[in-house]
């Protein structure tokens, strides 16, 4: 069972949260102006690396927050643990397995992504 | 009661003051309180203990620990009973009934072991060579006389009288077994003020110096276990749980230990302590100390009762003063078996002879043995075991130089005990699991662990360290280091105490010992997996046969497929197939060790949440007064509903079908009420709660007007249908949702996920607030006297308050909210109160309907009335792949709006296409005909299979309103079908023709909802 570091509780149990799939799919601002190929991309295509993924968790049983996480999708580790709309490359602190210590950072507001 | 006659006079770790009786197979046997099942057994000079899974060929004890294969045991009988326990891990106490599960009728004598003589049939891959065909015949046949003679012992059919409990902790070092690496670790540990737990599956801490004689600073072993253990015990920080079993080591260091706690205990003797505990652990930091198994000799008819793992009988001898046998014969590769021959022969075994494979018995052990006279055959196998139920001789043989043959004549040794040993496995089990990989040690010829994955560390014997100074001292480095990690002391290891070292000489890896004809040649047997029966034979055939992967070899021939998931036999197996592909060991690789370690009972896992625990059960407000009345009811979610209302008197009940037809009259003619506080409800307010509900809903919401209800559909961003229901303006900035029963906490969940990702700029909070109101809903042709006489302040006239608004009013004296919509196309009003008089305003419904006949009705006759009235289920008549106009709601559908979720979809290709299965009415030829739900539709009456199918029926009832059978249905192309005949084969011939209908068949004009 996951660690899960929330950004707003801390470290809970992967029972409390819900899944929410890749992150940073944004959903086209005007879907009516893209074409079919670029909403079947939006609606229906995903990454699935092997390695590091970043996925939507939201804290279900908790404060009902949705947050991103990177994971490694063979290890399981989780690296990295920011809120909504929180800087892919940015200064996001590792979360070693069992060991995540992070602390809790304002949440920006923003996009999915 | 026979004596136990194979007990040495002195030693063990047995209590002798305390002698216990208890039958084994119905006969009864004293051993002493500290003793196994299968020490005890083997004091008493019982060897025979069970049947193999095959060929029922008679077995005895192999080893003495959670590794066993052979002596699997039925434990207690009615409802305690439990099969497939190990009778080396079983602690025997007073009465203690146990008896051998794989043998019918009995262990004496066996009617399966015929198939020993059939045994040709049983090779590898036999279910599937065997048992193909016919396939009628597996179901009636094969599989019953199977299990029956397989025995794979009973489960209990009567509800288990003991209880389980849960426990959830957190730990800086879990640390997994207590031999002296385990130990010295803990103590390590535990002196930096680090929480620790320290688990071992045995009844005592000591692991593997229980069963040796080894001496640590100067004195016995068990001296310092008992003193680290009194230390251990002192630390308010550390906990100790002997009897058990880490069966589990899953992601980010959780980790489920399984605790015997009442098991050693005669049964129902200690009812207030739970039987067993489960304890969910979060380690920070985990050190798996979990000791190594012993592994088998593959030589010829190696099974026979009496041949033993070397280790083992040492154990037996040092621990519990048992003696197996009086006249050993030691085979062995590997010098640990030369230590098992000396205490053997201190507690009075002879030792006839040590069979060594080896060209040279070096070092100090041989040496030794050699000084006490033993009788040491270098580069010599045993060819040939003799014996039935217990082996009474051995024929040994020289080896040519590879080990791939023998030479010369055989000799005959006569003993009742053979004493094996083929090196030893380190028990990797939990560091695999752990998602770690293995890497072959070449040097040991073992596997070991590679590099960590998650936070842990391995000491000791599990990982290839087999000295016990090197074992101690590993430990307490790899304890300090483990502290430290978790945030505790320097990393320092303590002392150690001294111990001896024994330099090992090198193991001969000979993975089949050659017998006089070649493997498989001959009746002799070279068994590797002694509990699935797979020979040498089975695994070299698998692979000529093109099994070479080892995980096709395993599910081919079932090695390491049992309940004890092959830890003695998968290395042996590994290494005879790559022997047989001329590959290194670590080319083919091994297998995956997966949870649970040993076999968990079902009660430890389920703990307390059995029986009205085992899931949570809603109800409303109204909930007594239903029950009261009688009222069956249905699970929807996890809320209690009721289904119907049976009336009852001196005639009998009514069945269901006869109590919806009475609820349906009384809606349709009088007035009925529903309970339907289950709704999922969502309070939304901000001054872009219109927007949302805009941008969720298909229709408009915008211009709403307060006090007004609409219905919407919800659908996904691919446009198919989610969820539907009425969401009604309470104030300018202030609306209350109402979603299906069962995805109340998706939808919210839904919402939610847009609000805080997609738009965060709009202004808009949610509030589950389904539990803080019930709701009644009042229908029928006199549901607005009812109502007048509850709320006599309130003007009901249809134009002061009209179909789909909404009014506050007092309602049996308590404030009210009341909805006028309709789910069942009746004149309807819902009314809200506070759910706690949800009760109060129950019961003034029900006296102010009285003289009306009100008639409390139940999901049922809701299912029915709105499926006369075309009204969808979601759920039911959507399943993910339906949009708004698949259903003919094209009219919830704006055109006007820019964007909604979903709206983009209906102009893909396949969304648009004019053929989609679509909502339709079925009726049928025969009135009386009810379609089971699901039943398959078709353009033809009879045709050939394969027929293409049209879709399939959602919904179907007797309508008692119509006098007949009604249904919907998804059709293909359903909307240019209307008025076409069409088919439902039921099966067994029976073909019924439906016409395709709208699907609304009563009041289509909706005169009676508006009235
Ligand atoms: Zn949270």
């Amino acid at each position: 069972m996951l660690l899960i570091n929330c950004p707003w509780c801390g470290p809970r149990d992967e029972t409390e949260f819900g899944y929410g799939g890749e992150a940073h799919r944004t959903r086209p601002a005007d879907p009516s102006g893209t074409s079919d190929i670029e909403w079947a991309e939006f609606l229906f295509m995903r990454t699935n690396p092997k390695g590091a993924h970043r996925e939507r968790w939201v804290h279900s049983h908790g404060c009902r927050r949705w947050f991103n996480v990177e994971r490694h999708t063979v290890t399981n580790q989780i690296t990295r643990v920011y809120p909504m709309g929180g800087q892919v490359g940015g200064t996001e602190i590792a979360t070693p397995a069992a060991e995540q210590a992070i602390e809790a950072k304002e949440p920006k507001q923003g996009s999915r992504s | 009661m026979t004596k136990d006659a194979f007990r040495g006079a002195t030693g063990g770790r047995i209590d002798r003051s305390r002698p216990v009786t208890f039958t084994f197979n119905g006969r009864t046997y004293r051993g002493y309180q500290g003793d196994t099942l299968a020490s005890a057994l083997l004091a008493n000079g019982v060897h025979l203990v069970g049947r193999s899974f095959k060929y029922h060929r008679p077995r005895g004890i192999l080893s003495a620990g959670s590794e066993e294969s052979n002596a699997l045991i039925q434990l207690e009988r009615g409802n305690r009973t439990e099969p497939n326990l190990r009778a080396t891990q079983i602690e025997i106490h007073e009465g203690l009934a146990a008896s051998s599960q794989n043998a019918w009728p009995s262990v004496e004598t066996d009617v399966g072991s015929i198939n020993n003589v059939l045994s040709k049939v049983f090779v590898a891959g036999f279910y599937y060579k065997t048992f193909m065909h016919p396939q009628s015949f597996w179901m009636k046949v094969y599989e019953p006389v199977i299990r029956r003679a397989a025995g794979l012992g009973k489960a209990p059919a009567e509800p288990d009288p003991d209880f389980y409990d849960k426990m959830h902790v957190h730990s800086d070092v879990l640390i997994v077994g207590s031999g002296p690496a385990g130990l010295m670790a803990a103590l390590a540990a535990a002196r930096t003020g680090a929480r620790v737990i320290l688990a071992d599956e045995q009844n005592e801490f000591g692991g593997s110096l229980l069963g040796t004689r080894e001496m640590i600073d100067g004195r016995p072993a068990a001296d310092w276990v008992a003193a680290a253990v009194e230390e251990l015990r002192a630390f308010p920080e550390v906990r100790l749980l002997p009897r058990t079993t880490v069966t589990g080591y899953y992601d980010h260091n959780y980790l489920i230990l399984a605790e015997r706690r009442t098991d050693h205990l005669p049964r129902g003797s200690a009812p207030k302590i739970s039987r067993q505990r489960l304890w969910k652990v979060r380690a920070k930091q985990v050190v798996l100390a979990t000791g190594s198994h012993e592994r088998p000799l593959v030589f010829a008819d190696n099974d026979r009762p009496g041949i033993m793992l070397a280790g083992a009988v040492r154990t037996y001898v040092n621990r519990f003063a048992a003696l197996p046998g009086r006249r050993a014969v030691v085979l062995t590769n590997n010098d640990s078996a030369y230590a098992a021959a000396l205490d053997m022969n201190d507690a009075g075994i002879e030792i006839a002879a040590i069979v060594d494979l080896r060209g040279h018995a070096g070092g100090p052990l041989a040496a030794e043995a050699k000084r006490r006279g033993f009788r040491v055959l270098t580069n010599t196998a045993i060819t040939a075991t003799h014996g039935s139920k217990r082996v009474t001789g051995v024929d040994v043989m020289m080896m040519n130089g590879p080990g791939e043959d023998v030479i010369g004549a055989p000799t005959r040794i006569d003993c009742d005990l053979v004493a094996m040993s083929g090196g030893w496995n380190p028990a990797v089990h939990l560091f695999s699991q752990s998602t770690g990989k293995l890497r072959y040690d070449d040097e040991l010829s073992c596997f070991v662990p590679g590099v960590s994955v998650q936070a842990e560390r391995s000491a000791g014997s599990c990982k290839g360290t087999f000295d016990l100074p090197a074992c101690l001292a590993e430990g307490a480095a790899t304890g300090a280091q483990a502290a430290l990690a978790a945030g505790h002391g320097d990393g320092v290891a303590p002392a150690v105490p001294a111990a001896t070292s024994v330099a090992p000489q090198p193991l001969r890896p000979l993975w089949i010992v050659p017998t006089t004809t070649p493997v498989g040649h001959g009746k002799a047997k070279h068994f590797v997996d002694f509990q699935n029966d797979v020979s040498a034979a089975d695994v070299l055939l698998a692979s000529r046969e093109g099994y070479q992967s080892v995980e096709h070899l395993k599910r081919y021939t079932t090695t390491g497929m049992g309940t004890d998931q092959g830890k003695t036999s998968n290395v042996n197996a590994l290494a005879i197939l790559a022997k047989s592909l001329a590959s290194p060991i670590p080319q083919v690789g091994t297998t995956t060790f997966r949870p649970p370690y040993t076999p968990t009972t079902y009660g430890v896992l389920a703990g307390r949440d059995v029986g009205e625990l085992a899931d949570a059960a809603r109800v409303t407000p109204m909930h007594s007064w239903h029950v009261a009345h009688g009222a069956a009811f249905e699970d929807v979610g996890q809320w209690k509903r009721p289904w119907y209302f049976p009336k009852g008197d001196a005639q009998g009940t009514e069945d269901m079908h006869a109590a919806v037809r009475r609820e349906c009259r009384a809606v349709r003619n009088g007035v009925g009420v529903l309970d339907a506080s289950t709704l999922g409800k969502i309070d939304i307010q901000g001054p872009d709660a219109a927007q949302l509900l805009n941008r969720v809903y298909t229709n408009a919401f915008l211009k709403l007007d307060i006090g007004k209800c609409r219905y919407g559909v919800m659908c996904k961003e691919d446009g198919m249908v989610m969820d539907d229901g009425v969401t009604t303006r309470l104030g300018p900035n202030h609306f209350l949702m109402t979603t299906t029963t069962g995805n109340a906490a998706k939808v919210l969940e839904w919402l939610e996920d847009y609000i805080q990702t997609e738009w965060p700029d709009l202004r808009v909070f949610l509030t589950s607030v389904t539990e803080h109101w019930a709701t009644a809903s009042i229908a029928g042709p006199k549901a607005r006297e009812v109502v007048a006489e509850l709320a006599p302040d309130l003007d009901l006239s249809p134009e002061a308050f009209p179909y789909m608004s909404y009014r506050e009013a007092v309602v049996a004296g308590v404030p009210a909210r009341i909805f006028r919509i309709s789910f069942t196309g009746e004149l309807s009003y819902e009314i809200n109160v506070p759910a706690q008089h949800g009760l109060h305003l129950w019961e003034n419904i029900m006296r102010a309907g009285e003289k009306h006949g009100i008639t409390p009705y139940g999901t049922e006759t809701m299912h029915v009335l709105r499926a006369e009235k075309g009204y969808i289920i979601v759920g039911q008549e959507t399943d993910a792949t339906v949009t708004p106009q698949d259903l003919g709601m094209g009219w919830v559908v704006s055109k006007q709006k820019a964007d909604f979720i979903g709206k983009r979809s209906y102009t893909r290709k396949d969304t648009a296409r004019s053929d989609r299965k679509q909502l339709v009415g079925l009726l049928t030829d025969d009135p009386n005909e009810v379609l089971p739900e699901g039943t398959q539709l078709t353009a033809i009456a009879d045709g050939h299979a394969p027929v293409p199918m049209l879709g399939h029926v959602t919904s179907s009832y007797f309508s008692d309103t119509l006098g007949r059978s009604i249904a919907l249905a998804l059709v293909s192309d359903g909307f240019n079908r209307m008025g076409q005949t069409i088919f439902a084969p039921l099966g067994g011939g029976k073909t019924v023709s439906c016409a395709v209908t709208k699907p609304v068949f009563y009041d289509p004009e909706g005169v009676r909802l508006h009235g």
